[in-house]
């Protein structure tokens, strides 16, 4: 096989195709092989997702959870951004914050639940509250580092040209920094829809993670369960696909070879 | 001497030091520079690589303080950058997240649209880039990206440039197209010409006078006028002599 061989328009739908067929048909032989009367099988799951449709549910579960992703994500990035950026900007700035930050990170957005249902109650604000947290800390970090990389000629040259220092930072640093930004966004909404389902496991009472843990609780509807996780995989996929768009910006390639 | 006796004194260094402190360690990069370069007159500043001359270029450009002496330029003392002299740099200085007119445009900010539209497209003419307008920076070629910061750079109308080993990272046969094309450009608009290299044959070609520096600390070891009218003949016998006067300054034997 010739690696560097162009891939024909068919193949590159067809073999990513091919290999969800055949871990489907891996799982209908496992299921009819051990006999299992619990775990369903793909028919029942779809079966199951036809259900929800029919009940109107997996429209609207899928609604709420990409609505709370939306606002959460969205004001993390409004928010990070711009504080990214001046923590870049200004460096005694960041080396006080930078510990606050440093150690508030690694704890994970799950352990904030009970601070978030204490403070929010069991609603959408709780959830919408976690997701900011975890969207918000890796598009700081991704900003502050993306300033910090702006090659010093660049800023040179922006001096140069008689620009002012809130000029400098609007026409250099920022559009400079805008590849890290971008990787920054897409590990954040990855997280992002990671937390999601974990919040609306406990925080609230609709959405795409409600309904794994809903399902299994009343009357063990392991289909229903299986049915939602492939909807998790399947709409997180096309988040990735949707962000990474961003990437093959003209005026941003240069940041991502080529 | 001819050129500095006819013409204005553009810049003035005198008595210039620098050094550099690092970890409670001073290096003694200049010592002792005195120049004069005359109004529209290009000089080369000539010397083995890391000998301090790019520093040199970075305190004439307003980006390093010399640690003594001072650098007049029109007679005012050099207080920092200034668009009047712009700065072109060894390695890639084109903003790559801006189209060919959006760098030729980008220090036109204070005109109105009408003007900087139509200075960028006398610039983007001047340098060779026609058709490619829309083009980013990574779909174009060395050459042509190193010929897109020197039209960023004329475009605000500088009177001095200084150029740090600007066709440095370039191929041998680009680089003599390039110098070709920088003559070029600067019968069309005379600047002030500063360039720094480590080419002495760049230095023959392009230069009024070559400025030629000593070993780290740099101190101006000799200054050589190029008295040959452009277009030069390479292979002409006053070039070889001076090259080979160049080369024996430098100290390198002539055989290899």
């Amino acid at each position: 096989m010739n690696s560097t061989r162009q891939i024909g328009r068919w193949e590159h739908y067809f073999w990513p195709l091919f290999a969800v067929a055949i871990a489907v048909l891996i799982w209908q032989f496992s299921v009819r092989l051990t006999g299992s009367k619990i775990f369903p099988s793909p028919l029942d799951v779809e079966r199951g997702i036809a259900e929800l449709i029919r009940k109107g549910l997996l429209w609207r579960y899928i609604g709420d959870s990409l609505r709370r992703v939306g606002i959460g994500y969205c004001a993390a990035a409004l928010l990070g951004i711009p504080v990214g950026l001046a923590l870049g900007w200004l460096p005694a700035a960041a080396q006080v914050v930078n510990p606050v930050i440093q150690m508030l990170r690694p704890i994970s957005p799950i352990a904030w639940i009970p601070l978030a249902i204490l403070w929010f109650g069991v609603n959408d604000f709780a959830a919408v509250y976690l997701i900011f947290l975890a969207a918000f800390f890796p598009i700081v970090v991704s900003s502050m580092g993306g300033v910090r990389d702006v090659p010093a000629r660049y800023r040179q040259a922006g001096r140069n040209f008689g620009l002012s220092p809130l000029q400098l930072v609007a026409k250099i640093v920022f559009p400079a920094s805008i590849p890290q930004i971008i990787i920054g966004l897409r590990i954040a909404l990855g997280i992002s829809w990671l937390v999601v389902v974990a919040a609306e496991m406990i925080a609230v009472d609709s959405g795409l993670g409600y309904l794994v843990i809903d399902a299994r609780n009343s009357g063990k509807r392991y289909d229903l369960v299986v049915a939602a996780m492939l909807m998790i995989g399947v709409i997180g996929l096309g988040l990735d696909l949707a962000i990474r768009r961003l990437e093959k910006l003209q005026s941003v390639r240069w940041g991502f070879g080529g | 001497m001819l050129a500095t006796a006819t013409r204005a004194v553009k810049l003035r260094a005198e008595r210039v030091n620098k050094t550099f402190e690092r970890d409670g360690k001073s290096t003694k990069v200049l010592e002792n520079v005195n120049l004069e370069v005359a109004d529209r007159e290009f000089v080369c500043l000539l010397g083995p690589s890391g000998c301090g001359k790019s520093t040199l270029l970075n305190i004439f450009g307003g980006f390093l303080e010399p640690s003594s002496g001072e650098v007049r330029i029109d007679g005012h003392p050099v207080k920092g950058p200034n668009p009047q002299r712009i700065f072109v740099f060894q390695e890639r200085g084109v903003f790559p997240w801006l189209t060919v007119e959006g760098n030729i445009g980008f220090g036109l900010f204070r005109l109105s649209r009408a003007e900087r539209a139509e200075r960028i497209a006398h610039y983007v003419g001047l340098v060779g880039l026609g058709g490619f307008e829309k083009a980013y920076p990574q779909a174009l070629s060395g050459g042509m990206n190193q010929r897109l910061e020197v039209a960023r750079a004329l475009a605000v109308n500088p009177d001095m440039l200084f150029l740090d080993e600007p066709f440095g990272a370039l191929d041998s046969i680009t680089r003599l197209v390039m110098r070709r094309e920088l003559l070029r450009i600067w019968e069309a608009e005379r600047k002030t010409i500063i360039f720094v290299t480590h080419d002495i044959d760049e230095a023959v070609q392009l230069a009024d006078r070559v400025v030629v520096m000593s070993a780290r600390p740099a101190r101006i070891q000799t200054v050589v006028e190029i008295d040959i009218p452009h277009p030069r003949d390479i292979s002409a016998p006053r070039y070889l002599e001076l090259r080979d006067g160049l080369f024996d300054q430098i100290g390198l034997a002539h055989k290899i």
